[in-house]
């Protein structure tokens, strides 16, 4: 393995990383300020995927298609929050995981019904297909750098209506005495309502980003979902800049790890062996790294001030 | 007590039917993959034998068919449930279906030691054409080497040196690169095994970038695929590395793949353009009936009731003689989607595998065009270690 193609890795990483952003920012919100463990955010990935991938394919125009699946995924969480979980907030969360969890089975078999169970079409957008050449003889894909802007972008956006707005300053406020709060004379319940939706905008967002590099079909939120935990675990929940390190370590572990340990390995266990075992102890990397985290900072690398 | 009502039953059941004790209806058990993210391949098999069904009439050799479907989801002690309560309650005459390996292993065991007949209509484990192999057991699929076997031979036959090889990390992704490897004479530049289930592969592009070889072998099922072929051609890496794969690009997948696809090569035992009038009329009434094209799934599957036919036939109208339908069977003559074609004695099949590509119609969509032949008459490697025992 050369010095360029691991410089090269590592961007690969960060850029993955970028992407886990954007799937666990609404997470850490939902998790972190309304205190709701939201195992159904993967549904919402999906959904938002399958908004997009219907609408790109009607209408032809990405954007377009971006400016419909966002009502559409609002909805979507509104009606989520006031039909299922508004109940929940009182419940411990073993209740709100058994009850996200049924939400999971429910959409999931709601999306084979209505779409069937084959992937959906969803192209790269003409005018994101194609590359540039960042490093000398490797060509990274367009779309890829997008994400990397539509991540960071979001991350810019929520910090700066988390700490700088008005309505920021009720959610901090919110999070921290609910019952205060409300006192004061403030819609707490429309609060939160807003916030659960602002969560189910990101996690379809991050769905549609995913649908031209990824499969859009039935469960696909389910493997983000769970390494979208992990980063809000290791960032520390409800912390929007914990996530943004968080998910970017993991990402540059997660990559990094996967293409150097086969052939680190065979060094010293044989080719065959090494390239077995390689990818089966790389993957193991990321949960090593939360333990090792959550032992010496058990409330996250940047635990949310709020909360 | 017993033993007078073991003599008086038959004695009734004869007065009760006109002529011999004779069956009025086949039941068919039917397990597969119906629910969960893999429902597609249950579906698509299901849409393919259902056809079948209708051009016979939903009769054979006189008698009534009844389907049992059971959805293994995918687990084998599921599968295997299934069977037992195919076997038991509903009185099958045999069981079919099964898309997984593992699956195939835990369903074989129950269905073979009832004496009943199993047909697989995907599942191709090695062990079913070699150590465990069964007169029982029927495959309208292939063994799974059969495929990256061909897949060698088309690589050599293009004269392709330096190959790197991706697959998944478990059992069948490492039978795979065996089979492969097997037929394969030229230089492999570098392998990787990735995890089952991943949906991001812009580290493996870079290597695959890195290694410079002359092609890509893969074999990047489901999802995965769909994921993998997307960033790979994202990558703008199809270009130079052309992308060659086994039960990876379908019609199965094509939909998810689109685009993407174009350009890439496969290798298949199913000519989808063949003028077969069988295999004319199945794709036409296929596309009639579901509103999609068939995958080779469907045509294997729909190959299923017509094996099945030609054993209740050759029986004379009687399901439960078992060793006339065997016999009748082995013959494989029936109107196969692939064409004419025989059992080896291990009842898999001894057929053709062609190179098939993906390349853009009129309008710019994906079509999949069989574009030669590449090893006629293939037989599996396992057959010699088969030896019947019933």
């Amino acid at each position: 393995m050369t010095w360029l193609l691991l410089v090269e890795q590592t961007l690969n990483g960060a850029q993955f990383g970028v992407f886990l952003f954007l799937v666990s920012a609404g997470l850490t919100l939902v998790l972190g300020i309304m205190n709701v463990v939201n195992l159904a955010h993967g549904s919402l990935f999906m959904l938002g995927a399958y908004y997009a991938a219907t609408f790109f394919g009607l209408t032809g125009s990405f954007l377009l298609a971006l400016v419909i699946m966002v009502p559409l995924a609002l909805i979507s969480g509104i009606v989520i929050e006031v039909v299922a979980l508004r109940t929940m907030y009182d419940r411990d969360h073993m209740d709100q995981v058994l009850a996200t969890f049924g939400l999971i089975l429910f959409f999931n078999e709601s999306v084979r019904l209505v779409w069937g169970p084959e992937s959906q079409p969803m192209p790269v957008p003409d005018f994101l297909d194609g590359s540039v050449e960042i490093l000398p003889e490797a060509p990274y894909p367009v779309f890829r750098i997008v994400v990397i802007l539509v991540g960071l972008a979001v991350g810019a956006g929520l910090y700066f209506l988390i700490t700088r707005t008005k309505i920021g300053m009720l959610i901090r406020a919110g999070a921290s005495n609910r019952a205060m709060v409300g006192a004061l004379g403030v819609n707490i319940r429309l609060l939160y309502t807003l916030v659960f939706g602002l969560g189910a905008i990101l996690a379809g967002l991050a769905g549609m980003m995913a649908g031209p590099i990824q499969s859009v079909e039935p469960g696909m939120g389910e493997d983000m979902l769970i390494l979208a935990f992990v980063v809000i675990v290791i960032g520390g929940i409800g912390s929007i800049r914990g996530a943004v390190i968080a998910s970017v370590l993991i990402g540059i572990v997660e990559v990094v790890g996967r293409s150097i340990l086969p052939f680190a390995m065979a060094n010293f266990m044989g080719e065959d062996a090494a390239q077995t075992a390689g990818p089966a102890v790389a993957s193991m990397l990321i949960y090593v790294l939360m333990a090792a985290v959550l032992f010496f900072k058990p409330a996250g690398l940047f635990p949310a001030q709020a909360g | 007590m017993r033993f007078r009502i073991a003599l008086i039953a038959p004695a009734l059941a004869l007065a009760a039917t006109p002529g011999l004790a004779q069956e009025k209806e086949i039941r068919i058990g039917y397990i597969n993959t119906f629910s969960g993210g893999a429902a597609v391949y249950g579906k698509h098999q299901k849409d393919g034998l259902e056809l079948a069904l209708d051009h016979l009439g939903w009769k054979m050799g006189g008698l009534d068919v009844k389907m049992i479907y059971g959805d293994d989801q995918r687990k084998p002690d599921v599968g295997r449930q299934q069977a037992d309560k195919q076997l038991k309650k509903d009185k099958v005459h045999l069981v079919a279906g099964i898309t997984w390996s593992n699956v195939l292993a835990a369903v074989q065991k129950r269905v073979i030691r009832s004496k009943k007949i199993i047909i697989s209509t995907n599942a191709g484990w090695s062990a079913m054409a070699g150590k465990n192999c069964s007169p029982y057991f029927f495959t309208t699929s292939w063994n799974n080497d059969q495929t990256p076997e061909a897949m060698g031979e088309l690589m050599n036959q293009e004269k392709l040196d330096n190959v790197f090889l991706i697959s998944a990390n478990y059992q069948a992704g490492k039978d795979m690169l065996t089979g492969f490897e097997r037929t394969y004479k030229g230089k492999v530049a570098k392998r990787i095994l990735y995890r089952l289930g991943q949906r991001d592969y812009q580290a493996e592009i870079s290597q695959i970038r890195a290694a410079k070889p002359a092609a890509l072998f893969g074999f990047v099922p489901g999802p995965m695929g769909i994921a993998f072929v997307k960033q790979y051609r994202a990558a703008g890496l199809h270009k130079t590395i052309p992308f060659y794969s086994v039960f990876t690009v379908d019609y199965l997948t094509l939909g998810g793949h689109g685009k993407a696809a174009i350009g890439t090569y496969h290798t298949s035992y199913w000519n989808n353009n063949s003028d077969d009038p069988v295999n004319k009329r199945f794709i036409a009434d296929f596309k009639k009936k579901y509103g999609y094209h068939p995958s080779m799934f469907s045509a294997q599957a729909y190959d299923m009731p017509m094996l099945v036919n030609s054993g209740v036939v050759g029986a004379k109208g009687d399901p439960n003689d078992v060793r006339a339908m065997v016999a009748a069977m082995e013959k494989a003559d029936f109107p196969s989607t692939r064409g004419k074609f025989t059992y080896n004695t291990n009842h898999i099949p001894i057929q053709n595998f062609y190179r098939r590509e993906v390349q853009a119609d009129a309008n710019g969509n994906p079509v999949i065009v069989t574009t030669g032949v590449v090893k006629e008459n293939h037989k599996d490697s396992y057959y010699k270690q088969c030896k019947f025992k019933w």
